[in-house]
């Protein structure tokens, strides 16, 4: 019994310096302490899967709007269908399945699109609108007070883009600017 | 590129007229860095009452408590994430690929219930992982698995965890996560396969104690091994054990090991020739393994995200496909060259030859182990809980007549009390 134990101990202070070491190894190298998941929106190809492949019931992916980007179309082809019956906020004529963008009148000809969030479900359509003949100032995140922040992200794994990774837990998200457009 | 034009088609407005000032990002924040912070100092507090009520306090009730307050906290409170069991995965990675940063929180959550198992046995088990203590907590009606069906299902989760390891090392994705039966009842949402999953595991473990402990939880197993070496262990009696067999059918995870009683039909001499036998054998499992393990790596590769664009991109360039799909469109829309894709396919693929291997290894190893485990017999002399698969969920306790005793509370009739010079618990 005493050969046994003296090899448990031995075992056992063995695997303790071990993960004591994998411990410190790894602290050492960790920066910023936290991480969270985002989309680039420059990689991103708008292909709608964040509004169905997220864990939580309604997507945690929102459209958020760069202003600065933004050219205050009357005729937004984020906000309007394609070929829109008349240019009036009527539900037919819009782009979004839930009506979750305002458009309100701010000079002639400039209008202002404003998401409201709690109705938007990341569904990205106005996204590819605004996108394809806009400006792209509309652009999709993940936003941090909905997200469960999962270890592994569902829709980082689906994504067909690879745009979305992990990003510092004090810089968690990656809004479209105006400088940044190289 | 689309992009970089994007701007420039309809230049942003002065607003000189109204002076209209443009409204800026709203940018709600995760939860702040000291709410995890604050996460791994109520798991080390979990986990030292944990260890004491198994150990010391001896109560079955105050680990369904803690139980109970797991399931909340860690659970539906935290919504599931970060867990010890998926943050192997993490720090797999970390190990693989230098760059992956793993943060402190992560490791603390995958580290700290090793080390308590290191010295207390698998007390996180018994009360502070959320999935364990969901399960535990399910339970109303244990049946017994028959024995054979019992030590074949317990194989799993190795060889789960030998995949979940080269997965994550290799950058495949954490399937641990993807197939987690019980965060999705944690958030109240999640895909209809998985929500089912959990739901269905959860009525089965009414019956079956800890389905998912026994039969799948890689971590487990981790746990396992660490808790056989364990300084100090959940004794079933008190006292000393007189052999009384009342404990025999209280465990509902099929976790005591009762004491040896001589078997003439197997002798000392056929034990030495198959133990030598087994021993043998073994060089040959491990080098079978590691190459059935390569040939799976490879073929477990083409799941990659990488490998399986090239694969894409190779079929579309030799035009064999002539459509694309959403993802070598998204890479056709980069501009970056094909040449660099495969050679990071090739890589990818190497690596998973490499990570294949191991886990080839590691299977045999598990499989040779259990074979020579088989063929030694260790003398018993008492009922002990078993190191590997004891849960310290404190249930098979009370029916020690000893611990009754020990409480006040009456002992059923005829059952042997303590031997005069018995020893003190430690
Ligand atoms: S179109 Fe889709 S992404 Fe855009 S605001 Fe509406 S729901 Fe959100
Ligand atoms: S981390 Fe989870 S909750 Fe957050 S966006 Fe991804 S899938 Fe949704
Ligand atoms: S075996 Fe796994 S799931 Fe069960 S309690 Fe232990 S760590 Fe949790
Ligand atoms: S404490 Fe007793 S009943 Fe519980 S798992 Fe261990 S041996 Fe089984």
């Amino acid at each position: 019994m005493k050969r046994r134990d003296f090899f448990l101990n031995a075992v056992r202070s063995a695997t303790m310096v071990g993960l004591g070491g994998l411990f410190a190894s790894f602290v050492h190298k960790a920066k910023a302490d936290g991480k969270v998941w985002q989309i680039d929106p420059w990689k991103c190809t708008q292909c709608g899967l964040c509004a169905t492949e997220c864990v939580l019931e309604q997507s945690a992916v929102k459209c958020v709007h760069s202003f600065d980007i933004c050219g205050y179309c009357r005729l937004c082809t984020g906000y309007f269908e394609p070929q829109p019956n008349s240019l009036n906020t009527a539900a037919e004529n819009q782009l979004c399945p839930t009506g979750a963008i305002f458009r309100t009148f701010v000079e002639d000809p400039y209008y202002e699109y404003t998401i409201n969030e709690p109705l938007c479900v990341g569904c990205a359509k106005c996204v590819k609108g605004c996108t394809m003949f806009g400006n792209g100032s509309l652009h999709l995140q993940i936003r941090h007070n909905v997200c469960v922040h999962c270890n592994e992200c569902s829709i980082a794994r689906a994504c067909p883009a690879d745009a979305i990774h992990r990003v510092p837990v004090d810089q968690p998200y990656k809004f479209k600017s105006r400088g940044e457009q190289v | 590129m689309i992009w970089l034009l994007a701007a420039q088609r309809f230049p942003p407005p002065e607003f000189t007229e109204t002076g209209h000032k443009l409204p800026g990002f709203l940018a709600p924040l995760p939860r702040g860095p000291w709410m995890e912070h604050f996460d791994v100092i109520v798991l080390l507090m979990a986990l030292a009452l944990a260890s004491w009520l198994a150990l010391r306090g001896r109560s079955r009730r105050g680990l369904v408590a803690l139980g109970t307050f797991s399931v909340m906290y860690f659970g539906f409170w935290r919504k599931g994430c970060i867990c010890s069991i998926g943050s192997i995965q993490n720090i797999a990675q970390g190990l693989a690929d230098s760059s992956f940063g793993v943060p402190a929180t992560v490791l603390a959550f995958g580290l700290a219930p090793l080390v308590f198992a290191l010295l207390f046995g698998r007390v996180f088990c018994s009360s502070v992982c959320p999935h364990g203590a969901l399960q535990d907590l399910m339970l109303i009606k244990p049946v017994k698995v028959p024995v054979w069906l019992e030590h074949g299902l317990r194989l799993i989760p190795y060889m789960y965890l030998g995949l979940a390891m080269i997965f994550a090392a290799t950058g495949g994705g954490y399937i641990i996560c993807q197939y987690d039966p019980f965060v999705t009842i944690f958030r109240f949402s999640g895909s209809a396969l998985m929500v089912s999953c959990g739901i269905e595991l959860l009525v089965f473990g009414m019956f079956i104690g800890r389905p998912y402990c026994r039969f799948l939880c890689p971590y487990g197993v981790i746990l396992g091994m660490a808790s056989n070496v364990a300084k100090w262990r959940v004794r079933i009696t008190p006292d000393t054990c007189t052999q009384c067999r009342l404990c025999e059918q209280s465990c509902p995870f099929d976790a005591i090991n009762p004491a040896t009683i001589e078997t003439p039909s197997r002798t000392v001499k056929t034990d030495k020739r198959r133990l030598a036998a087994m021993i043998l054998l073994l060089p040959l499992l491990l080098v079978s393994g590691g190459w059935l393990g390569g040939l799976t790596g490879k073929r477990l590769a083409h799941k990659h995200r990488t490998v399986s664009l090239a694969e894409r991109i190779y079929l579309e360039e030799t035009g064999k496909a002539t459509d694309t799909t959403d993802a070598s469109a998204a890479f056709r829309a980069t501009g970056a060259p094909v040449e660099n894709l495969y050679a990071d396919a090739q890589s990818v693929r190497d690596r998973y030859v490499l990570a294949g291997r191991w886990c080839g290894v590691w299977i045999a190893l598990v499989a040779g182990g259990k074979l020579i485990s088989l063929a030694i017999r260790r003398k018993r002399y008492d009922y002990e809980a078993d190191q590997t698969r004891c849960v310290a969920c404190a249930r098979c306790f009370k029916s020690c007549p000893q611990e009754l005793q020990r409480l006040g509370l009456p002992v059923p009739e005829g059952a042997p009390l303590a031997p005069p010079n018995s020893p003190a618990i430690f």
